[in-house]
C-alpha cells in the first residue's frame, strides 16, 4: 500500500523534527557557540552541502508541513520522541495511550496496537485503521474505501479515546487540584496568610477577582461566576504554557476544546440570564418608542441580538483556538526552516527568531487566558446586569 | 470552515467537557471558595484592625480632650475660689477697717466730749476761782482804798467816766 510506505517515509521524518525539537536549546547553544568561533570557510563548506541538498528541499517543505500538520493535531500516544535506529527500525519512546470506541458495543484496547498508525489494530474481531489522524473500521489488510470527493466511507466508530489532548488536560486538572488545594490548605495552616507557590498565585486569584470579575460583572453578582473564571484562566493559562513545553502538546489551539470551553460561557451566560438581560435583547429599545415604530426596528435589532448571542461565544472559541493555532504554526515553522536552510547563518538566523516568537508566546499564552476570561466576565456582567432602560 | 469541522473531534470535545466541569466543581469546593473565604476573611480582618484603630485614636483623643477640659475647669474653679477667696480677705479687711475706725471714731469722740466737759468743768472752776480772786482782791483793794476820803471820790469819778453812760 502506498499509504502504509508515504506514513513510515512521515514518521522518519517526525523522528528527526521531534529530536530536534527537543534537542532544540542544547544545539542553540551549540550554534550560538560555533558561530563565536567559525571562520568563513565553515561557511563555505556549509553553503556546498546545502547546494547538493537543494534537490530535496521541495520535499523537504512538504515534509515540514506534515510535520506541523501532524503537530497540531491531537495523537493517540503520548509519544516524547522517536528515532530510526542503524537497520532502518523505528523506536518510539514515549507511551501508548488507551483507545476507547463505540462500534455497536464499548471496545477498549491500547493504542500501542495501531503501532504508530503502521498496522491495523484487530479487536473482537473488528479491525480499525488509523487514517488521517481518525479511527475507521476496516478489514484486516486496513483498506480505506473512498468516495468520489476522495472522502473515505468506511465506518467511523464514536471515539472517546483518552488521546494526548485529554492526558494532557488530565495532568494539567491534576496539576491545578493539587496547587489550588495546597493554596487553600495553606490558609488554615499559615494563619490567614499563603504559604509556599501558592505566594506566587495568590495575587493572580486577587487579580482575577479585582480587575476582572469585579467591574465587568457588578459587586453584587460577581461571587457565583468566580469559580468559572478561576478555573477557565487558570486551565487556559496553564495547557498554554504547557503547549510551550518540548512535550509538543496543542491542546487550547484544538477547536473542540476551546467550542467546549466557550460552550460553558455561553450556557452560564444565558441560565444566569436576568429579565434585564433578555429585556435587552427582545426589547432594546424600551419605552424610548411607541410600539408601532418599535415594530419595523425590531425586524431588525431582534435577528442581531438574537445571533449576538452566539456570536459572543463563538469569537471566544475562535479567538483562542486560531491564537493558539497561529502560534504553533508560527514556531514550529521557524524550526522547520532551520532543517530547510541547513547552514549556519539561515538555521541560526531562524534559531533566533524562534527563540524570540517563544518569548513572545509566553506571552500570549497568558494574554488568551487573560482576553477569555475578561470576555466571559463581560458576557456575565451583560447577564447579570440589572437596570432601567 | 470545513477544515474546523473535520478538525472538531467530538471524543476530545466530551473528555473535555467532563474534565473541565469535573474541575471546576472539585476546585470550587476544595480551593476557589475557601481560598476566596480566607482572602475576604483576611480583609475584613485588616479592615476592622483599621478601623478599630481609628477607633482607639479617636477615643485617645476625647481622652485627651476630657483631660484638657477637666484641667481648665479646675484652673478656672481655682481661680474663682482664689478670687472668692481674696474678695473675701479684702471684704473681712475692710470691715475691720471700717469697725475699728467707727470705734476709734467713737472714742476719740467721747474722749472729746470728755475733755470739753473736763475743759467746761475747769473753766467753770476757774471762773468761780477768778471771781472770789477777784471778790478778795476787790474787797481788800475796797478796804485800802475806802479808808481814805479823797480817794474814794477819786475813784468814784474814774468808775464813773470809765462807765459811760
Amino acid at each position: 500500500m502506498g499509504i502504509a510506505a508515504k506514513r513510515l517515509h512521515l514518521h522518519r521524518i517526525l523522528d528527526e523534527m521531534k529530536n530536534a525539537q527537543l534537542g532544540l536549546y542544547s544545539r542553540a547553544i551549540a550554534v550560538a557557540l560555533s558561530l563565536l568561533f567559525t571562520t568563513p570557510s565553515l561557511f563555505a563548506n556549509n553553503s556546498k552541502e546545502t547546494d547538493s541538498s537543494t534537490t530535496d528541499g521541495i520535499s523537504k517543505k512538504e515534509e515540514i508541513k506534515a510535520y506541523i500538520r501532524h503537530h497540531l493535531e491531537d495523537a493517540y500516544d503520548f509519544s516524547l520522541f522517536s528515532y530510526t535506529s542503524e537497520d532502518g527500525t523505528h523506536h518510539y519512546i514515549g507511551a501508548p495511550l488507551p483507545i476507547i470506541l463505540w462500534d455497536e458495543g464499548l471496545q477498549i484496547f491500547s493504542s500501542s496496537k495501531f503501532h504508530h498508525g503502521e498496522t491495523v489494530a484487530k479487536v473482537d474481531g473488528k479491525y480499525y485503521a488509523l487514517y488521517h489522524n481518525k479511527i475507521y473500521r476496516t478489514d484486516a489488510e486496513g483498506t480505506i474505501v473512498y468516495d468520489a470527493d476522495h472522502h473515505p466511507t468506511n465506518v467511523k466508530p464514536l471515539d472517546f479515546s483518552i488521546t494526548k489532548g485529554v492526558m494532557s488536560m488530565l495532568i494539567i486538572c491534576l496539576l491545578m487540584f493539587f496547587l489550588f488545594r495546597s493554596l487553600a490548605k495553606s490558609y488554615a495552616e499559615n494563619g490567614g496568610l499563603p504559604a509556599g507557590v501558592g505566594r506566587f498565585f495568590e495575587p493572580i486569584v486577587l487579580y482575577v477577582r479585582d480587575d476582572i470579575a469585579r467591574p465587568n460583572i457588578g459587586e453584587k453578582h460577581y461571587q457565583k461566576y468566580m469559580s468559572f473564571l478561576l478555573t477557565v484562566f487558570f486551565f487556559i493559562w496553564f495547557l498554554n504554557m504547557f503547549g510551550l513545553t518540548p512535550l509538543g502538546i496543542n491542546v487550547t489551539g484544538n477547536i473542540a476544546v476551546t467550542s467546549g470551553l466557550a460552550l460553558l460561557t455561553f450556557l452560564i451566560t444565558n441560565l444566569t440570564g436576568t429579565k434585564d438581560y433578555w429585556l435587552h435583547i427582545f426589547d432594546p429599545l424600551g419605552s424610548s418608542m411607541p410600539w408601532i415604530a418599535k415594530i419595523f426596528l425590531y425586524i431588525i435589532l431582534i435577528p442581531i441580538e438574537v445571533l449576538g448571542i452566539f456570536i459572543k461565544p463563538f469569537s471566544l472559541l475562535i479567538r483562542l483556538y486560531a491564537n493558539m493555532q497561529a502560534g504553533h504554526i508560527v514556531l514550529m515553522s521557524l524550526i522547520g526552516l532551520m532543517f530547510i536552510f541547513k547552514s549556519w547563518i539561515g538555521s541560526s538566523l531562524s534559531f533566533g527568531l524562534a527563540f524570540a516568537i517563544s518569548l513572545i508566546e509566553v506571552l500570549v499564552a497568558l494574554l488568551q487566558a487573560y482576553i477569555f476570561t475578561m470576555l466571559s466576565a463581560l458576557y456575565f456582567g451583560f447577564a447579570s446586569e440589572e437596570h432601567e432602560h | 470552515m470545513e477544515k474546523l469541522l473535520e478538525e472538531f473531534s467530538l471524543g476530545l470535545f466530551v473528555w473535555q467537557s467532563l474534565l473541565f466541569i469535573g474541575l471546576l466543581l472539585l476546585l470550587r469546593k476544595f480551593a476557589w471558595t475557601p481560598i476566596l473565604d480566607s482572602i475576604n476573611e483576611r480583609e475584613s480582618s485588616i479592615k476592622d484592625a483599621l478601623s478599630s484603630a481609628e477607633k482607639a485614636k479617636e477615643e485617645m483623643q476625647a481622652v485627651q480632650a476630657d483631660n484638657k477640659r477637666i484641667l481648665q475647669e479646675a484652673r478656672a474653679e481655682k481661680e474663682a475660689l482664689l478670687a472668692e477667696a481674696k474678695k473675701t480677705a479684702s471684704e473681712m479687711i475692710n470691715q475691720a477697717k471700717e469697725g475699728a475706725q467707727s470705734e476709734a471714731d467713737k472714742i476719740m469722740q467721747q474722749a472729746q466730749e470728755a475733755i470739753q466737759a473736763e475743759k467746761e468743768a475747769a473753766l467753770k472752776d476757774l471762773k468761780t476761782q477768778v471771781a472770789d480772786l477777784s471778790l478778795d482782791i476787790a474787797q481788800k483793794v475796797l478796804q485800802d482804798e475806802l479808808a481814805d476820803e479823797k480817794k474814794q471820790t477819786a475813784l468814784v469819778a474814774k468808775l464813773l467816766k470809765e462807765s459811760k453812760l
